[in-house]
């Protein structure tokens, strides 16, 4: 699994980092996702999978 | 059919009004007439919902939408030329002028800062739990606890003397009173953008360790945006919480078995809170969103100009998403609920929120483990007044 983000079109709200923190964090300058990890491990990527999802503003992609 | 209105009046405290969540297995959208006459939607479907609000072709601009609620036709009328000048109020933007804001206050809110803030909401919660129990009971809880925690907290944070409340707090209520007339909700927007500009004035002057100060500092924002800034976080910031904190522990009272698990097992908060935010959800008028072209949704075409409102509260038991969703069950994965909203506008505060309940429910229950209500359930009485929901009052004794 590779995620992708990008960042001018995050919003900050979290909700990936809330998801999975050890895959996601925030900047600390304008709150946009920074990728702890662009391939996760295999026990993570159902975290990864919801954070996707709940993502508001579709700034997460995952290409297998 | 007979025409749909949007309606607050509910049937039961916590169950949405029956004649709109009837409609919520029905269909997506329903045609809905607003508050002038308007001919538009109201949305109650989850997956139509959170496309529409991911949308670029739907705006969130006040001279693009219509009011639901009647009490608000004639403030809408009046405000008309006025509202939309409000610089800096960025709820009611769309991007890219809208993420000019966002960006500039998202890096104070990430997880990780509110995080860093978990001691100090944990000390101002306990101090409340202290002064509650001097002050000896009955007590309202609104009052004693479910306000003050919030208020404190935002104020700390945004550096708004806490001594002021009493101002900025009957401001806020008559912005947020739904039957407020036209003049009292323009006086309380004065005197709230007069009371913030007072304030960033003297950050500028004597600048100190908060977000104004930061942002004033920072040089990106002229005073009037810094004001219509500072308005959005102080009115979101404080009564948004209060009312969870409020409505949530009247829940929790009426439901004893779910309450014993908030309260006794420490693996159920965090799935707990996001229950009680679906369950409950506290946004019970609005969002609204124009649509600046003609869009499909779900089989649906709006019309370009044609507003669309969503009921919150019935999306977030779309029984597609949420099968048993009219019931409180803190167990359910409730992850995904739009009680924040969805799409670029999503709350900015939520994980300052989510930290203020995930403290707040289990110290309160820890520290009074036989709170009960004070009076009939009957006669707590429920903000269906108000364009966020809660109780006004919640007597406890323990
Ligand atoms: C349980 C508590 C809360 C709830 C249910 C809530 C709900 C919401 C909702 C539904 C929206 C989106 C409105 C729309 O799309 O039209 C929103 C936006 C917002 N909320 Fe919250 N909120 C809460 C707490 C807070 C707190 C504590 C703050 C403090 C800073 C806050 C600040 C904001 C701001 C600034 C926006 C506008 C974001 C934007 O337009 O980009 N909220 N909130
Ligand atoms: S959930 Fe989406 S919008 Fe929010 S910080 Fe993560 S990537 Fe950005």
């Amino acid at each position: 699994m590779e995620i992708k983000a990008d960042t001018t079109v995050c919003i900050g709200a979290g909700m990936c980092a809330l998801t999975v923190p050890q895959v996601f964090d925030q900047s600390d300058e304008d709150g946009t996702v920074v990728l702890l990890e662009t391939s996760p491990p295999a026990e993570l990527e159902d975290g990864v999978r919801r954070a996707v999802t709940l993502c508001p503003s579709g700034a997460l992609s995952i290409a297998e | 059919m007979s025409e749909l209105i949007m309606t607050t009046d509910r049937e039961r405290p916590f169950d949405p009004p029956d004649r709109i969540a009837g409609l919520g297995g029905e269909a997506p959208l329903h045609r809905l007439t607003f508050a002038d006459g308007h001919e538009g939607w109201l949305v109650t479907g989850y997956t139509a919902a959170r496309a529409i609000l991911a949308d670029p072709r739907f705006s969130n601009r006040p001279e693009y939408t219509h009011p639901t609620i009647p009490a608000r036709a004639e403030v809408a009328e009046k405000l008309r030329g006025r509202e939309f000048a409000v610089p800096g109020f960025f709820l009611r933007m769309d991007a890219p002028e809208h993420t000019r804001y966002r960006k500039l206050l998202t890096g104070q809110f990430t997880v990780r800062r509110m995080k860093q803030l978990e001691p100090r909401v944990e000390e101002i919660t306990h101090a409340r739990l202290d002064a509650m129990e001097a002050a000896g009971k009955p007590a309202d809880l609104v009052e004693q606890f479910a306000l003050p925690i919030p208020s404190l907290v935002i104020c700390e944070l945004l550096g708004v003397p806490y001594e002021d409340r009493e101002r900025f707090q009957s401001d806020s209520r008559a912005l947020l009173a739904l039957e407020s007339g036209a003049d009292e909700v323009i006086d309380a927007m004065r005197s709230m953008t007069g009371y913030l500009y007072g304030l960033i004035q003297r950050k500028r002057a004597e600048p100190q360790d908060d977000l104004i100060s930061g942002l004033v500092q920072g040089g990106e924002l002229a005073d009037d945006e810094l004001t219509g800034v500072s308005f959005l976080l102080l009115v979101a910031g404080h009564e948004t919480t209060a009312n969870m904190l409020g409505l949530g522990t009247y829940a929790l009272l009426r439901n004893p078995d779910q309450l014993a698990a908030m309260r006794d097992d420490p693996s159920v908060v965090d799935n707990g809170v996001e229950e009680l935010l679906r369950y409950l959800t506290i946004i019970h008028v609005g969002p609204i969103r124009s649509a600046l072209e003609d869009v499909e949704v779900e089989g649906v075409v709006v019309r370009k100009g044609q507003s669309v409102a969503f009921s919150l509260p019935v999306v977030n038991r779309d029984p597609a998403r949420f099968p048993g969703g009219d019931s409180l069950d803190l167990a359910r994965p409730a992850g995904g609920h739009l009680t924040f909203g969805h799409g670029i506008h999503q709350c900015l505060g939520q994980q300052l929120a989510r930290i203020e309940m995930r403290i707040g429910y289990p110290a309160l229950l820890r520290r009074f483990p036989g709170l009960r209500l004070a009076v009939p359930p009957e006669e707590v009485p429920m903000r269906t007044d108000m364009s966020i929901y809660g109780v006004h009052r919640l007597p406890v004794t323990w």
